[in-house]
């Protein structure tokens, strides 16, 4: 094999099993565990399935397969890949780059939370009213003022959190990202199984089922019902923000992607639906032990699983198992995925400057992790989260899809050259369904979605908060993401950096 | 549960669950070339 010295070793997944447990690692997050299950209830119960298997196969899995497209072809991180597309459309990889900042800002934030109350589950120290508790005593939310009064029940643990964080970070692609996947996501799968099988024989799980999977047909009649399928999809497969670009690119040259995307795909969503299961059983007890309906105690987000599941836990028999095997499986989904996040920052970072990954990694994640603490440790910290998460993801995340999504299509035109590239060593072959489907059908769908979006956003307040906050740390933020990733584009590679993708695997090895 | 509710969990397993058996089947019977070495992560 012959060795051509490069500019720099960029690391690679050892094999294709490591790259699908890291993407499924990826994809599977906290959306999946407390808000697919509410989208799905809302969305027709059993009767959802439908649109959601049309927006898994028909956006989904394709936009997933053109990010693997373009990271597996070009061989970078999400700018340098752009940049090797066209050098106009840098941008786009540091505006996404830049995305990924703000969420891995306050990701730490909920993980910390999480890992809390896997202590918080044995002394139930929610007591009586857990909503109380946990914007009272716990984060002592001051709303409407943005304050720098640290809360140590966050801090600690945040600080721990970011120190495990950058320790995997710096081990590497493999060793480090690769490896806690493949040891996080059975063990997340085991924790999550458990408490399935726990909350299936708690009284009250059979209506809580009921809940989820009655058929309600007339919903699918309901354009928002669609709507909703497509942005569970979206949000929930960490497609279009530079993710799946980096990873694709750490895999090698003959790798069965279009295969793998598949599997990656239906693993999300086969947790999702354990995740519905495990969630309504769970709910169901709890409106039968309240006296309640069902429909009464459906909750999403935090609600769900800082004052449902607390409630849960302090009426079920065992609680304290089910907490812990809850929240654990949210630090565990969480931390691959912040995995993630946090390597499309400093996969960029190093192609840029061409530096070490230790140094890369250090000087990307400590003034994040000193920012994150800042912003989310306080009393404040909840309030500026909840806008930032809102806005981010509509006016981030979807944006730069879209933008990526038509820049690749229509402004460099490579998406049928992107199905021969997948369709090389794949055991399945992208044919003209994926071209139409990634060039019209797609954007068409994310275009509606944003624009239903926005004028939600613009005519109702989120959240009635104040609108210099939603001004700053919502659309401000958003804003901010994509003055970053042109300003960021500005500056020239170095002149070892080509920018051209590499022929062969070799090229990248120093 | 209703029948139609359970029809309908039933459903969803086996699209989604079965779908993810599928690809992992697809994924292993296939025998495309697979790189032979692996490189080295620094």
């Amino acid at each position: 094999m012959t060795t051509v010295k490069a500019p720099i070793d960029r690391g690679r997944f050892s094999n294709k099993t490591v790259f699908i447990m890291a993407a499924i690692g990826s994809a599977v997050g906290l959306g999946n565990i407390w808000r697919f299950p509410y989208v799905a209830y809302e969305g027709g119960g059993g009767a959802f399935i439908l649109p959601y298997l049309v927006a898994l196969l028909v956006a989904g899995i394709p936009l997933l397969l053109l990010d693997y497209a373009i990271g597996h072809s070009q061989r970078g991180s999400a700018p340098l890949s752009f940049a090797r597309l066209s050098r106009r459309l840098e941008f786009i990889g540091w505006w996404q780059v830049a995305i990924c900042v703000v969420i891995a800002l306050y990701y730490a934030a909920i993980l910390a939370w999480s890992a809390q109350y896997i202590g918080f589950s044995f002394t139930q120290a929610w007591g009586d009213d857990p909503e109380a508790f946990l914007f009272g005593e716990f984060l002592r939310t001051e709303a409407g003022a943005i304050t720098f009064d640290f809360v140590p029940a966050v801090l600690i643990p945040m600080a721990i959190i970011w120190a495990v964080t950058i320790a995997v970070m710096a081990l590497g692609v493999q060793k480090g990202v690769g490896a806690t996947s493949v040891i996080f996501i059975p063990v997340l799968l085991i924790a999550f199984g458990a408490l399935v099988v726990q909350a299936l024989v708690l009284p009250g799980a059979v209506e809580g089922l009921q809940s989820l999977f009655a058929p309600n047909w007339s919903a699918l009649l309901d354009p928002a019902v669609w709507a909703s399928a497509f942005g569970q999809i979206f949000f929930s497969l960490s497609v279009g923000f530079g993710i799946m670009i980096t990873y694709a690119s750490y895999v090698g040259r003959k790798v069965d992607m279009t295969g793998s995307g598949f599997v990656v795909g239906f693993a999300n969503s086969g947790f999702e639906l354990l995740a519905g299961i495990g969630v309504f059983s769970a709910l169901g007890f709890l409106a039968q032990a309240s006296g309640a309906a069902v429909a009464d105690v459906v909750s999403a987000g935090i609600g769900l699983a800082f004052v449902a599941f607390p409630a849960i836990i302090s009426q079920a028999p065992f609680g304290a198992l089910l907490g812990v095997l809850f929240f654990t499986s949210l630090v565990l989904a969480g931390f691959t995925s912040l995995v993630s996040i946090l390597e499309v920052v400093i996969s960029a970072v190093r192609d840029k400057l061409e530096l070490g990954r230790v140094t890369a990694t250090l000087v990307v994640t400590v003034p994040m992790a000193v920012v994150s603490i800042l912003l989310f440790s306080t009393t404040s910290g909840v309030v500026v989260l909840d806008i930032a998460d809102y806005f981010i993801n509509r006016f981030g995340i979807l944006l730069v899809a879209l933008v990526a999504m038509l820049a690749v299509a229509w402004g460099v035109r490579r998406v049928p050259w992107f199905a021969e590239h997948m369709s090389r060593y794949s055991s399945i072959r992208l044919g003209r369904w994926w071209v139409a489907l990634v060039m019209f059908v797609t954007p068409v769908l994310i275009l509606f979605m944003l624009v239903q979006e926005a004028i939600t956003a613009i005519t109702v307040p989120y959240e009635g908060y104040p609108a210099w906050m939603l001004g700053v740390f919502g659309w401000g933020v958003a804003a901010a993401a994509l003055v970053a990733g042109v300003l960021l584009a500005i500056p020239g590679w170095r002149p070892t950096t080509p920018l051209e993708a590499p022929m062969h695997d070799e090229e990248v090895i120093r | 549960m209703t029948p139609d509710a359970i029809a309908l969990m039933l459903v969803s397993m086996l699209v989604l669950w079965g779908g993810l058996g599928a690809a992992i089947v697809n994924i292993v019977r296939f025998k495309g070339p697979e790189p032979t070495e692996s490189m080295r992560d620094l």
